[in-house]
């Protein structure tokens, strides 16, 4: 650790991997609902439950950029942080707020849009925290070096932070409203937070690799144009069925297409910099992190995205499981697996160790991995049939779901691979004290 | 990459092409907004019945279970044309009186099916729910769902 400062960002990732745990925990109930219904239903519904697994993911994933933002700034901008002070009062307020949300979800107190069912105080103390940061950031940035990854960086968190104006704004027009909803949801995953994303795997391909900065800054202008140049009227592939006039099916479908452009250039960036580095980081577990991440979510956003996305699809399959197999393998690959590789990479110099326990953390990267991309083929096969029996046959939701118990039955086993993953990667990361595996023999030079 | 694509014309490339594609967004937006208000939506009148009968929606968080329009939970079915499915979209009173008896029978408690939770609500909120529905229901969404199984 270069800076003192950068301590804090330890204090968001283990608040973010507690998160992560609960996180996981909710999917693997509702996972269970959907195979015994009766499953705690008068005293926790599954709409209850939902809101926790759902919000608990997004609160974690900002607590796990916030952190990495922490983290990253210094070290680029060659500073301490403006103020720890602010920082530590800021991941207060986040605190109280999840806390508070998630209490009041348990006594039935939220809104009804979906993901931003916070109540209203709640979403203030997150645009207070919000503000204290970009406070925080920005003061430390530009007083110090910029750099293209602290640019992109710095960009996207200032843009997200705006979009969650539009979580206030809740139009009586149900059509207006779900318009709106999208400026927080599509613009935050396949805009704001990819430019987060992009300049993150910068930073630790940087780390890692060893490759040019002026190289990696490069692929990262381009990468992040073609995102926001494919993503903002990418947002027309949710405007195809809601009230929004029918040009949108042209639109979203053309311009959602390239959304896959930024997820395969990122895919590209990793490995073409850990083939060109000259550097043989000891932190393989970081780097196992990182080219997962950008892999995954080539798929999981790139290809499943890219899979429903066209109107003429998207028309049958709108809503079905298939979009709840695109949702969990693209968060996982794109938002999860990311933060996963930042805490992977700095929890060893935060704790002021060299790098350690790889092999738990590696053998919970495949755990993980495994589990999601097996819960995401589950859903699709399940998607499959009911956008054939329901779509097109025309049989009731009902009774299509009827005929799918083998595919959630698959489902919540591969939730539990995904649940024992999550939690050895927490106890890799916090408990375990020293290498767990004697380090081999020096390998022999030339071989 | 080339020589051509230095890393401050690919910045540029970035800043001015992102800040054209906000443009024509912002553009279409206004545009879509005016449509949704004057066109597609204005077949029933936004009461303020259908209004309180939005937050009913809200403050029970039935999307977290249901998809409206095809977007929420898909543990229960759609309901962006369930009074269509009920015969009930140009009935007040029949769509009130469908729904009521529904809400009223939650849950079936019956073993191995997907149970919907039963909800305190006033005979007042129930026909504004039914009014929201009805109101949702009569939006032009380019003919989805494609049939009326949602
Ligand atoms: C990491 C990036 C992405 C994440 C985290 C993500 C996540 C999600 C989630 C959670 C939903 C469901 C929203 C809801 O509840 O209604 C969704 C819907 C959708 N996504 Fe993505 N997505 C990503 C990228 C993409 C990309 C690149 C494409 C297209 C190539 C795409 C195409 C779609 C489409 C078409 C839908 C609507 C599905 C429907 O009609 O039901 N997504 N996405
Ligand atoms: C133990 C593993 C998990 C299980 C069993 C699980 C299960 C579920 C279930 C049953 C739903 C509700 C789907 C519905 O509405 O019918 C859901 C929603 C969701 N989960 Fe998970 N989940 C798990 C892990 C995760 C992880 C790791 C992520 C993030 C990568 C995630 C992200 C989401 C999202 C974004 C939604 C909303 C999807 C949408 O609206 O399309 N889940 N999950
Ligand atoms: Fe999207």
């Amino acid at each position: 650790m270069k800076y003192q400062s950068q301590k804090v960002a330890y204090a968001y990732f283990v608040t973010a991997m507690a998160l992560f745990g609960i996180q996981v925990l909710g999917g693997l109930l509702l996972g269970w609902i959907y195979v015994s219904p009766n499953t705690l239903s008068e005293l926790l519904p599954f709409n209850i439950v939902r809101m926790i697994h759902t919000n608990a993911l997004i609160v974690w994933l900002l607590l796990g950029f916030f952190g990495a933002a922490y983290y990253l700034v210094p070290e680029e901008s060659e500073r301490e942080i403006f103020s720890v002070k602010l920082a530590y009062i800021q991941l207060a307020i986040l605190v109280v707020g999840t806390l508070g949300a998630v209490g009041s979800y348990l006594v039935g107190i939220h809104g009804g849009r979906e993901f931003l069912e916070q109540p209203l105080w709640v979403k203030f103390g997150i645009l207070v925290a919000a503000v204290i940061f970009l406070v925080n950031v920005s003061l430390t940035f530009l007083a110090g070096r910029k750099t293209a990854i602290t640019n992109i960086l710095m960009m996207g968190l200032w843009l997200l932070c705006l979009l969650w104006v539009f979580a206030f704004i809740n139009p009586d027009n149900l059509s207006l409203d779900k318009m709106y909803w999208w400026f927080v949801v599509h613009l935050w995953v396949e805009a704001t937070w990819e430019l987060v994303m992009a300049a993150i795997l910068g930073f630790l391909m940087l780390k890692l690799t060893g490759v040019d900065r002026e190289v990696i800054e490069k692929w990262l202008y381009v990468i992040v144009a073609t995102a926001l140049f494919s993503g903002i009227l990418g947002t027309g592939h949710h405007f195809y069925w809601i009230g929004t006039p029918g040009y949108w099916q042209w639109v979203g479908s053309i311009f959602s297409t390239f959304e896959v452009v930024p997820f395969f250039a990122m895919m590209s960036f990793a490995f073409i910099m850990v083939w060109k580095g000259r550097k043989n980081h000891p932190n393989k577990a970081a780097l196992l992190w990182s080219l997962g991440s950008s892999t995954v979510a080539f798929f999981g956003a790139g290809v499943w995205g890219f899979l429903h996305t066209l109107h003429g699809v998207n028309f049958y399959t709108h809503g079905t499981q298939i979009t709840a197999a695109h949702g969990h393998l693209a968060f996982y690959g794109a938002y999860v697996a990311l933060n996963l590789a930042m805490f992977s990479y700095a929890m060893p110099v935060l704790r002021n160790r060299a790098p350690y326990n790889q092999v738990l953390n590696m053998a919970s990267f495949w755990l993980m991995t495994g589990g999601m991309s097996f819960m995401t083929f589950t859903l699709t096969f399940a998607g499959t049939i009911q956008t054939h029996m329901q779509r097109i046959v025309g049989e009731y939701f009902m009774d299509v779901q009827d005929q799918l118990d083998l595919f959630y039955l698959m489902r919540f086993g591969s939730g539990v691979a995904v649940v024992l993953g999550a939690l050895l990667f927490i106890y890799s990361m916090l408990v375990v004290r020293r290498e767990v595996v004697k380090p081999g023999p020096m390998a022999v030079p030339g071989e | 990459m080339s020589e051509i694509l230095t890393k401050s014309r690919a910045r540029n490339v970035f800043y001015g092409g992102s800040i054209f594609f906000v443009v024509v967004f912002v553009a279409m937006t206004v545009q879509s907004h005016r449509h949704i208000v004057q066109t597609s939506t204005a077949g029933m009148e936004l009461s303020d019945e259908v209004r309180h009968g939005k937050h009913v929606w809200e403050r029970h968080s039935c999307i977290n279970c249901h998809t409206l329009h095809g977007e929420g939970a898909y543990f229960a079915p759609e309901l962006g044309n369930v009074m269509t499915r009920w015969g009930a979209l140009d009935d007040p009173e029949l769509a009130y009186e469908i729904l009521d008896g529904w809400m009223k029978a939650q849950p079936s408690g019956i073993e191995g099916r997907r149970q919907m939770p039963f909800f305190e609500i006033t005979e007042e909120e129930m026909r504004a729910l039914a009014e929201f529905l009805r109101w949702a229901d009569q939006t032009d969404t380019q003919n989805w769902p494609p049939n009326d199984a949602g």
